[in-house]
């Protein structure tokens, strides 16, 4: 099995702190990851490590077997990281922006109708994301996750702000996801209620 | 994997900027009244006498310019910053100084190019007399691209600051100064029938200068914010 | 135990190393100083146009000089801050810019006391002087940057970017108002072309300036040592270094 993400030896120090050191990680295609631990205890800066946005004071990541330094362009085509924040245009319709989302993802939405219905968000398409809720906006950012051509996901509470309906259906994308051979690293403070074999845990603590 | 190519990616992002930014047009047009009001209360501050005010014309259009851009400049990037585009940005498969550089011509569209087409109305309130309008329009058009582009540079340093305002134009103002030198000083020549041809050279070089180095700036900020 | 492995311990080696290198600093511009300034200012032959009040230049020239050798420093500071990511280096825009920003001061105000007795008045736009002042200003930019984050890496970063395009923009805006002087006031004679200046006018002003880099160099070696107790608080070499 291809190993996706390899870590070795991550240290993360942010603001005179120690986060993690010597932490290790690995999953291969098809895997899931989940990473769990107390607020602050560091899951969120793991993350942005791992999406090559942060670089860790000690250690090193391989994406599908390349360092970060190799060949950052290649890392990015393979990778889709959704934060905190939404990257939802607030003048922008919902419509325009699951259209401007996909174009910058490099896919086509065949039906982008079917994927609004999908997501919930029918009948809401041409209101301006800055009128729509929290939990909306949040849909609007994750139907990314309906197209995006990228074999690596790396979310970061993407369960934020969904409503129960909304976490299932993320995690039915997830299981299609992984059945279709692709990774997925997330954080969540909710446990999944999808429990597939190749669900792995990473627990970070608090380093006092 | 995510095929699109680099111009691609390029030109979605400008066309995001430009359909965002039209529909706030206040943000676009603000800057403009404010340039025209500024430019009003001088006849009012120093006399309607043309040789008074057109001997100043120029330094005040430009002088004005430079406010106008400190006044749009906490916007750049503020909103991109706020709801996490910014961060996707970084992200793009796109070397991030070519995006900061498409960011820059987006800005100069918006608010440098509308200051140029300005030029008319403000050079006969303030009865510039004709002969130096095509300069000033020359000098306009070479310096306000390096007004963005600087102006690029400081907001995307305070963006994680949330209070840019007056910190931001002490980072700014220094840097503008060598382009408001030459180019009050080529309107200046024109005014007097000399040859300006050295002036417009060294403002063009300028903004070669200024456009090359500039989206590297911008980009280095960039990555220090978004963390 | 890896809470003191990892590679930011650096910071104790540069701490004891400024340590050493401080003493002789201080002692030398202490005495450099004192010969030049009593030289410059005692027995240094009067300017037989200026009389006595030429002898602000053992003062303003050495300023002027290091202000614009400061910045210079702290751009490379930055440079090596941004590309190889060294801490030391990020400290060190912090140590070095307010020695600069003082430096800038201190030939402001000495040029503007001798433009008094020189042209009469207190300011005068002359070239030196005004790029002198936006040299200041570029200065209090790269100091307020600094201070605005509340993290000091994030800080150092930012105001390292802005040092780096300030250092490239420094030489243009020289440049500028050199020529926008020559432009408004013709072919002033500016005070500072003094083409057949006096050996015994000279050499104590060589001595000052010898005196000045020192001092320089001394504030800059206390203000990083400072910054690393500061930036290093919690570490147990600076807890023990402050029982003692």
């Amino acid at each position: 099995m291809t190993v996706v993400v390899k870590a070795q030896q991550l240290t993360s120090v942010r603001a005179g702190r120690t986060l993690f050191a010597d932490l290790d990680v690995q999953v291969e295609a098809g895997g899931v990851l989940h990473v769990e631990g107390p607020n602050g205890a560091g899951k969120s800066t793991l993350l942005r490590i791992l999406a090559g946005l942060l670089t860790p004071q000690r250690g090193q990541v391989d994406l599908f077997g390349q360092p970060a330094a190799a060949d950052l362009e290649q890392w990015q085509r393979r990778l889709l990281f959704i934060g905190h924040k939404a990257a939802v245009k607030s003048e922008l319709t919902a419509l325009e922006n699951l259209d401007l989302q996909a174009c910058f993802d490099g896919a086509t939405v065949a039906d982008p109708w079917q994927l609004l219905e999908t997501v919930g968000l029918l009948g809401l398409e041409d209101i301006p994301a800055q009128q729509l809720s929290a939990g909306q906006q949040r849909r609007i950012a994750l139907a990314r996750l309906w197209y995006s051509p990228a074999p690596l996901w790396i979310l970061d509470e993407p369960f934020t702000a969904l409503d129960q309906a909304g976490i299932e259906l993320l995690q039915q994308r997830f299981a299609e996801h992984s059945a279709a051979g692709g990774t997925l690293i997330l954080t969540s403070h909710q446990p999944l209620s999808w429990q597939p074999p190749q669900l792995k845990h990473l627990r970070v603590e608090v380093v006092s | 994997m995510n095929r699109a190519s680099t111009w691609a990616l390029v030109k979605i992002l400008m066309r995001r900027d430009l359909k965002v930014a039209l529909r706030r047009r206040s943000d676009i047009v603000n800057p403009l009244l404010f340039v025209i009001m500024v430019v009003s209360l001088f006849p009012l501050a120093v006399g309607p006498g043309p040789d008074v005010l057109g001997r100043i014309a120029a330094g005040v259009i430009w002088v004005t310019a430079l406010l106008a851009a400190l006044l749009g400049s906490e916007r750049l990037f503020r909103d991109d910053y706020l709801d996490g585009s910014l961060e996707q940005m970084t992200l793009l498969p796109v070397p991030l100084p070519v995006l900061a550089l498409a960011k820059i011509f987006v800005h100069w569209l918006l608010s440098g190019l509308p200051l140029v087409i300005l030029t008319p109305l403000t050079a006969l309130l303030l009865k510039l007399p004709v002969e130096g309008w095509s300069t000033l329009l020359l000098t306009l058009l070479l310096g306000t691209p390096v007004l963005s582009a600087l102006t690029a540079i400081g907001a995307a340093l305070t963006v994680s600051l949330g209070r840019g305002g007056a910190l931001l134009s002490l980072l700014l103002l220094p840097l503008f100064i060598p382009l408001l030198i030459f180019a009050a000083a080529a309107v200046e020549g024109a005014l007097v029938g000399a040859p300006v041809v050295g002036q417009v050279v060294l403002l063009a070089g300028l903004m070669v200068l200024t456009l090359t180095l500039a989206p590297l700036a911008v980009a280095g900020a960039i990555r220090v914010s978004v963390n | 135990m890896w809470r003191w492995l990892h590679p930011y311990a650096k910071g104790e080696a540069t701490y004891r190393l400024l340590g050493r290198w401080l003493p002789w600093l201080t002692g030398s511009a202490v005495l450099t100083l004192a010969v030049g300034l009593i030289w410059g200012l005692l027995y240094a032959p009067p300017d037989y146009q200026q009389g006595d009040s030429y002898r602000i230049i053992y003062i303003h020239v050495p300023a002027a000089i290091f202000s614009m050798g400061t910045y210079t420093a702290m751009a490379i500071a930055a440079l090596i801050a941004l590309v190889w990511q060294i801490r030391t280096a990020e400290w060190a825009i912090a140590a070095i810019a307010p020695v600069g920003a003082v430096l800038t001061f201190i030939a402001l105000f000495t040029g503007a006391v001798w433009g008094k007795p020189m042209w009469g008045t207190w300011w005068e736009w002359d070239a030196r002087l005004t790029s002198e002042l936006i040299l200041l200003f570029l200065y209090l930019g790269v100091i307020a940057l600094y201070h605005a984050f509340s993290d000091s890496r994030t800080g150092a970063k930012a105001a390292g970017i802005l040092a780096l395009v300030g250092v490239v923009n420094v030489p243009i805006i020289h440049y500028s108002v050199y020529w926008w002087n020559s432009l408004h006031q013709g072919a002033t004679i500016t005070k500072f072309e003094k083409p057949s200046m006096a050996t015994s006018m000279l050499i104590p002003l060589l001595i000052c300036l010898l005196g000045f880099a020192l001092m320089t160099a001394a504030f800059v070696c206390q203000r990083l040592r400072n910054e690393i107790l500061r930036q290093e608080l919690h570490r147990s070499w600076v807890q023990q270094e402050l029982d003692q």
